[in-house]
Order: C-alpha cells, then structure tokens, then sequence
C-alpha cells in the first residue's frame, strides 16, 4: 500500500465527515436512554421497542412498501419499452420531440410536477390515496429507468439480436430470450433507482396523497414539525442499515462476478496458447 | 458420362438455388448494390470478395433478409423471398462478431435454433452432439462463450449455424477475428465440413487468399457491382480488368497501344522499346489503349540475354525476401519496375542475383494478359 500525503489524508477526513457525521450523531443519539434527544443519558434500545408498537410508523411503512414495489415494477416496464423505442426504432416522427419529452421530467422541479398531478387528479375526480402516488411515483421514476436501461441498449451488440431472429425467434422471442436476459444487470438497477426514488420521495407523494394514505417519509416529516423524537432516530438509522447493507451486498456481489469472469477469461486465452 | 469435375455453372439445366435478378439497394441517397444477377448453385462454396464497402456484406445480409431489395427478385429455390422475414427462411448465418448468446452455455447456444422449432428433447439432443462432435467442441458443452478461446468461439458459432440443417449457410467474415495460422487450419476445416453436410455455403471476405483457398467460385465486387464472377484459378490466370488483377495477388500492369494480326496482339508500351507480344482473342482496333498484367512469378529472371519473343533488360533496384521465394524488383531504363518472383532452390549464401545487378526479364507470349480495361 503506498504510503499517503498528509494533504490527502486531510482531505479524505474532511470529505467522509462532512458526508457522513449528520449520519454517525443520529446513529448514536437512536440509542440514547433520555428523551431529549441532545442529551446523552446512557445507550438503550427502548426506542426501537417502541418504534415497533407504534401503529402509524408501521402502517405508514407499509404504504411506502407497497408503492415502492408496485411502482418501481411499472416504472421498469415502461421505462424499458421507452428506452427500447428510443435506441432500436431508428428514426421515426416525433422522434426527438419523445426522446426530450422522456427526459424532461428529470429536471423538472418536484413541487411543479406533484402539482401539475394533483391538478390532473382532481381533474380527472380520482380520490387520492395508495393508487395516487403509485401513478405519481411511476411518473416521475420511469424517466430515470429508461436513461439506464437505454445507455445499455445502446452499447447492445444487435447482431445478438439477429442472430436470435436468424435462428426462427419472432421479435418478440428475440426479446424475451435474448434481449432481456442480457441487459438483465440494467433492468435491475432501473428497478432499485426507481424503488429508492419512490422511498424516500416527500414532495410528489405530499401532493398526490390523500388523508387515508401516508408514506413514512411524509410521517417523519410531519413528526418532526413536532420536535424531534428518538424514534425518528431508530427508525432513520433501520433505513440507513438496510441502505447500507444492501449497497454492500450488490457491490461485493457484482465485484465477484467480475472477478470470477476475468479468471475465465484468461484460462480460456492461456488454454488457447 | 459421370461428371466428376464440380460445375454446375456450366450445365444450362442446372436450376440455380439462389438467384439475385436485377437486383439494386440504396440507403437513402447511396446505392450499395447496383443492379446485380448472380446464380448460386446447391453444394457451392462461393465467395463474395471485395475491399470494404463494396457492398458484399449488404448481398449477403439481404440473404439472410436483414436487408430488402430497393427494387429486384431474390430467388431461392425458385420462390421470391422478399417478403419472408429471417426466422422464416432456411438460410442461417455466421455472425463476424460470432453474436453468441453470453448468457447461454455452449450446448444451449447450438440447440437454441433446434428448440425455437419445437422439436423433441432427444431429437435436439442428438442433433447437437452431431454438431459438437462435427466442430470438435464435446468437452466445452457447459462452459459459457466468455470461457472459450478465439478458436472454439469461431467453431460454437458454426456449429450453431449448421445445426438447424439449413439449405444455405452465410458466413460474414468467419475468420477475421483468428490469427493466420489457425485460420489457414480453419479454412481447411471449413471445406471439409461444407463437403460433409453438403451445404451450400456463401462466404463474405476482403482476404483474397482465403477466398482463393475455400471457394469453388469467387465473385469480385466493386462499389456495388460484380466485376468478375468465375473460379478461383480463372479469376487468377484470367482476369477480365485490371482492378480483378490487382486485387487478386501480385502483378504488373503496363499500358500501352495494341496492333493485332490474328491472335497475336503486338504492344507498344515505350518509345524505344520493341513492342511485347500477347495473345488474346478479344479484337482490339488500332492503336487502342491497352494494358498487359503479368503475374510476378511467370517472369524469368536471367543474366545473359534469353532467346523468348517478350524480354526487357533492367538493374535490381529491391529485393523482398521471403524465405520460400524472392521478389526482385527491377528498374527498367524507361523508368518502369517490374516485379519478378523466383523460388529460392537454393540457400541464400549462393543467390544468383544481388543489388544493382543488371538483368533480363523475360516471359513467353501467353505468360501475359491483355485487359482493355
């Protein structure tokens, strides 16, 4: 390992503590025994206790669950038909009008887009609740599936393709068989983002929401308002630690695979020579 | 009478199995195949040879119905096959690129187009241990394409083309990607399995050699057109341009004027020079502008002067060297350089012949041939 320069080591202190810090206080303070959530009164796990017999988190937890799958589910397929028509279909009329019109929604202001659907809702005389959101978040979510599904589409070698049609597959077939199984890796992801997307959104879902339905975002938020209490702190830090353990699962997974490949790899070219 | 020479080219009964008619394809404003007829023959290895962007890959991808005519018929076995889509037609195709299915096994990847028809386990089974054993690849049935070599690829990507039986095998540059010695031991392979399964095979390269080496006819193409279609040895001994000659080994091309009596055609190339005879059966008017090709290694290297009608006298200006021939180029006094190739029977060390030496060329009357264009 080579040795580093005090100005790097400067500046990775500074860089992990000012990302990470807020996060390490409201990890400690979640097993804090006071109420008063700055002062420091012992470690105790009361708070997880009753963090689990509060029936608003919980009930607000499924909710958020629940539209994240659902959601993220139809984000993905229609992300990946978009991404689809946008890389394979050549050029067609309103080609480019479709392509911005994707991508759009991932620079509009959320507030601008949760409202333009509360106006749509209330239009269209759709009571708001779970069935709301979840159309809100597939909105918003699909955008972000099609870039990644439609950046690995483009790097897709259509000769896999053919020879997939060459060998008897209907389009479809080709799709399905060929297609799918290899950008698999993206579609995932596209999934993930759009089911991260949808967690931990407050704005969209404030508006497209009705009084039967709150996400846990939105309950922590108006928990809040009312001062900060150490369940907040528990239940944050269970978000952080299934965050953290899943972004750790999914890079040691694919960094093995990785690995497993390029030492395939170089068996087969040394069985060669 | 038993034909025992393979030529059904020759045989006006024969029918073709493909037949391209008139057949022209732009893309927008560029045409890449201008009106082309062609008959390819069952059981033939042909080769369609060309530089880059000749439009050899769009024929053959038009083939295989990637690609559809702009205006034309492509006939196989005598029915229009415009309208058919690709997993409709009998035809399979060997991807440059090899285009294996990386998430598939081996034995998967060979019995993918045996299971899109729906046939029985055992029937697929045993069609696809045929096809291993035909491609030498038993013993990598369950590793995936990124754990092969180059070599075994190349061989998964036939065996997955041939398995399906198809009446015509297209192969896109099959050998590009491998390293020339184990593509010389897999054009080999190649003829041995075409005449096994009795395939008719449609192979597209810019390798000469290659197409010298597989095929039992070769077509020439330029800038979307056949320049010359004919077997290897005709298209080397006999070509009918001179962009056929030079694009099919070494030559030298000289112009000039043509004075013919008979089947003699006299040369005038130089001013000075006395003419070079060549014979030919084309009838050429006075004076037409002409040009002789003659092929490096029909030309005699001697030091005194030959009694042969065509002889020029030159210094040896370069000397290629390589190990089983030479090639000596020769400076003319007209300014000309002229190539000769000559074994080397004998060691190095006792070459005949070295740098600045003066030295005639010569080559018999029909050593050469006479092109108009």
């Amino acid at each position: 390992m080579r040795r580093m320069s005090g100005f790097n080591i400067v500046s990775l202190t500074f860089g992990l503590a000012f990302l990470y810090l807020p996060m390490v206080v409201l990890v400690i303070y979640s097993f804090n025994a006071s109420k008063l959530v700055t002062v420091w009164a012992g470690f105790s796990t009361q708070w997880y206790g009753e963090l689990i017999r509060d029936e608003a988190f919980l009930d607000a937890a499924l909710v958020t669950l629940k539209v994240g799958l659902i959601s993220s589910t139809i984000a993905t397929v229609l992300g990946t038909m978009a991404a689809w028509i946008l890389v394979r279909s050549g050029r067609f009329l309103g080609r480019t009008l479709f392509s911005g019109m994707i991508y759009a929604p991932l620079v509009m202001p959320e507030v601008i887009t949760g409202l333009s659907l509360l106006l749509l809702f209330i239009g269209i005389d759709l009571d708001r609740g779970i069935l709301t959101i979840v159309l809100a978040h597939t909105t918003f979510s699909m955008c972000y599936v099609s870039v990644v599904v439609s950046s690995r589409l483009a790097s897709f070698d259509t000769s896999l393709e053919e020879a997939a049609l060459d060998l008897g597959c209907t389009p479809w077939q080709s799709f399905r068989l060929v297609t799918l199984p290899i950008i698999a890796p993206a579609v995932i992801s596209g999934w993930l983002l759009a089911f991260t997307l949808s967690l931990d959104d407050l704005v969209i879902a404030s508006f497209a929401a009705g009084p039967s339905s709150t996400t846990l975002p939105m309950k922590i938020f108006s928990a809040v308002r009312l001062g900060v209490s150490p369940e907040i702190n528990a239940l944050s830090t269970i978000m952080i630690g299934i965050v953290a353990m899943g972004v750790i699962l999914f890079s040691l997974m694919s960094k093995r695979t990785m690995i497993r490949q390029q030492q395939e790899e170089r068996d087969a070219a040394r069985a060669e020579a | 009478m038993p034909q025992t020479v393979f030529a059904p080219w020759e045989d006006p009964d024969e029918k073709p199995l493909i037949r391209f008619q008139n057949v022209t394809k732009k893309f927008g404003d560029f045409t890449a195949i201008q009106s082309i007829d062609l008959d390819i023959y069952t059981r033939e290895f042909f080769a369609l040879l060309g530089p880059s962007g000749c439009g050899k890959t769009t024929l053959m991808r038009m083939l295989a119905g990637f690609e559809t005519p702009t205006t034309g018929k492509i006939l196989l076995g005598g029915e229009d096959i415009a309208a058919t889509p690709p997993n409709k037609r009998p035809v399979n195709m060997m991807f440059q690129s090899y285009a294996l299915f990386p998430h598939l096994s081996v034995w998967e990847n060979v019995a993918f187009g045996l299971k899109r028809e729906g046939r029985e386990k055992d029937e697929i089974a045993t069609r696809v241990a045929d096809m291993m054993r035909l491609t030498r690849l038993d013993k990598f049935a369950r590793r995936k394409p990124h754990q092969l070599s180059g070599g075994q690829r190349q061989r998964v990507a036939l065996a997955r083309s041939l398995a399906k039986a198809p009446k015509l095998l297209l192969l896109d540059e099959p050998l590009g990607a491998l390293d020339k010695k184990l593509r010389e031991e897999t054009q080999f392979e190649l003829m041995d399995i075409q005449e096994k399964t009795g395939t008719t095979f449609v192979i597209v390269t810019h390798d000469q050699e290659e197409a010298m080496t597989v095929a039992s006819r070769v077509a020439v193409m330029d800038e979307g057109q056949l320049v010359q279609v004919s077997t290897p040895d005709r298209i080397y001994e006999y070509p009918n341009s001179v962009y056929v000659a030079d694009f099919i080994g070494d030559v030298n091309i000289i112009e000039g004027a043509a004075s013919q009596s008979g089947d003699k055609v006299l040369v005038t190339w130089a001013e000075g020079a006395s003419p070079l005879v060549a014979t030919s059966t084309a009838m050429l008017t006075k004076d037409q502008h002409c040009y002789l090709a003659i092929r490096p290694e029909k030309i005699t290297i001697t030091a005194e002067e030959p009694e042969t009608t065509n002889k020029v006298h030159g210094e040896i200006i370069d000397i290629g060297y390589l190990g089983n021939i030479s090639t000596y180029h020769v400076k003319l006094p007209t300014g000309h350089m002229v190539k000769a190739q000559s074994t080397n029977t004998r060691r190095l060390s006792r070459r005949n012949f070295t740098w600045e030496d003066k030295v005639w060329l010569s080559w018999s009357d029909t050593a050469a041939v006479l092109l108009e264009r």
